[in-house]
């Protein structure tokens, strides 16, 4: 079953990714002002919305293991947010990348940038403390805890870096007031659904992994405790 | 809920008494502020108005510093003899043991900074004086932010391993709103703006409001959660 819905989605990702990508290369002109780079906005922006989907996610799972102390849920979280962090930080390459074309220089510490890296700091945090503990429920106990503090800064760093002298290299915002070309907006919300069924995907197959790892452990102490 | 508070009021005292009585982080604490005080005189050679500028900065990065040793012994206290476990068993809520414990790593991180303040005052010849009541006040919201989440913190860490090591990997993050905040209201302190008033530019207000947000939102989150934390 959980095999047939990870083929199923991959397969959905590579329907809509691959002709996808033929528009977007081949497909679309050039854009007016920036010329072809525009075209890292159909990674880096679907990247960061779908970071942001798998971070909530996250949280519901690390509220539920909280309060049913389901491993299903503590699988569920750590799996999105490997995959989230991973996405976080092709959204802050292909934005480096994009910001040495555009503004000439590879870091602005602007407030969106700023903030999303004190994201991929926060979760890369998460990820490192959860090797360090051996026991399972403590494991997942404590996992939850770091998840859910993590989720609470985001909103504070935002209005952190909001409150005194913006400085802001980015646009506005593009998709809410209508200035994105119309022409740009079927490729980009496909690149949005592309990159969350691989995610998915990939989630599905981290989250077994994770389950596969804990039974195994749990053999392991029994075959030692004998 | 009174009971709770009380638990909690005795947790802190003899928190306080102990490190009163053996100094062990207090001193360390100190000592290890005023090392990275002089390191900073090497690090930058600045104009007197470049340092102004970056005078809060300074002092909150040596505050913060400061703040994780002392945290990190907070909970790692009670490890020997197994003290832990028997405040965890003992009648006491989760959440008054960890009260009473940030309230007394408060207090010594507090202490800290009033002797590390005017040595930073002296070292780089910035005047503090004139504005020592906005800074106590901005010194008590951003240092029970970093003891609160710290103490938090360190309830997590203290059976894993690594724990020195994990506990600022893991608390600088969520520091950082506090951490602006403070260096922002300290910086424009200390350059004589006042924070209240006609003359007030407004942005030591709006930092100030970002601490107690962090303060009251942090609060209640550790308060609610680390029933989860301590009895797993």
């Amino acid at each position: 079953m959980r095999e047939k819905a990870i083929y199923i989605l991959a397969i959905l990702a590579a329907l809509v990714m691959i002709p996808n990508l033929k528009t977007v290369f081949m497909g679309l002109p050039d854009e007016a002002m920036q010329g072809a780079i525009y075209r890292i906005i159909f990674i880096h922006v679907p990247a960061a919305i779908n970071a942001q989907i798998f971070f909530t996610v996250s949280l519901v799972t690390s509220i539920l293991f909280l309060v049913k102390k389901n491993f299903l849920w503590d699988s569920i979280s750590v799996s999105c947010i490997e995959v989230g962090t991973m996405l976080v930080l092709v959204n802050l390459v292909t934005g480096s990348i994009w910001g040495r074309n555009q503004w000439g220089i590879w870091w602005a510490w602007d407030l969106r940038m700023t903030s999303q890296l004190m994201c991929f700091l926060l979760y890369l945090g998460y990820l490192l403390v959860r090797p360090a503990i051996a026991e399972p429920t403590q494991r997942a106990s404590i996992s939850a805890f770091v998840a859910i503090f993590a989720y609470a800064d985001i909103p504070l760093v935002l209005m952190a870096i909001r409150l005194p002298n913006v400085r802001t290299q980015h646009p506005g915002p593009v998709l809410e007031t209508g200035t994105m070309a119309p022409e740009f907006r079927a490729p980009f919300g496909l690149g949005v659904l592309a990159v969350f069924l691989i995610c998915t995907a990939l989630i599905l197959i981290r989250q077994h992994q994770e389950t596969a790892q804990r039974e195994i452990d749990s053999l392991r102490r029994e075959l030692h405790s004998i | 809920m009174k009971r709770g508070l009380i638990t909690a009021l005795a947790i802190a005292k003899k928190d306080l008494q102990t490190e009163l009585r053996t100094k062990e982080s207090i001193n360390a604490s100190a000592s290890f502020a005023l090392v990275i005080l002089v390191l900073f005189s090497f690090a930058f050679d600045l104009g007197r108005e470049e340092l102004y500028a970056i005078s809060g900065g300074m002092l909150w990065l040596v505050f913060s510093f400061a703040g994780a040793l002392i945290v990190n012994r907070s909970f790692a206290r009670e490890l020997p003899n197994d003290c832990l476990d028997v405040l965890i068993a003992s009648p006491a809520p989760a959440w008054a043991i960890f009260l009473g414990k940030s309230v007394a790593a408060f207090l010594l991180l507090f202490i800290v900074e009033l002797i590390s303040l005017p040595v930073f005052g002296l070292f780089y010849n910035i005047h503090w004086t004139d504005r020592f009541g906005g800074l106590l006040l901005v010194m008590a919201l951003a240092t029970w932010g970093i003891t609160v989440v710290g103490t938090a913190f360190s309830a997590v860490t203290v059976n894993i391993r690594l724990r020195e090591l994990m506990l600022p990997v893991l608390l600088y993050p969520i520091l950082i709103p506090l951490l602006i905040g403070a260096m922002g209201t300290t910086t424009a302190l200390l350059g004589g703006e006042p924070m209240f008033g006609q003359a007030a530019s407004g942005e030591a207000l709006a930092s100030l409001r970002l601490l107690v947000g962090f303060d009251v939102i942090y609060t209640s989150l550790a308060l609610y959660m680390i029933e989860f934390i301590l009895i797993v």
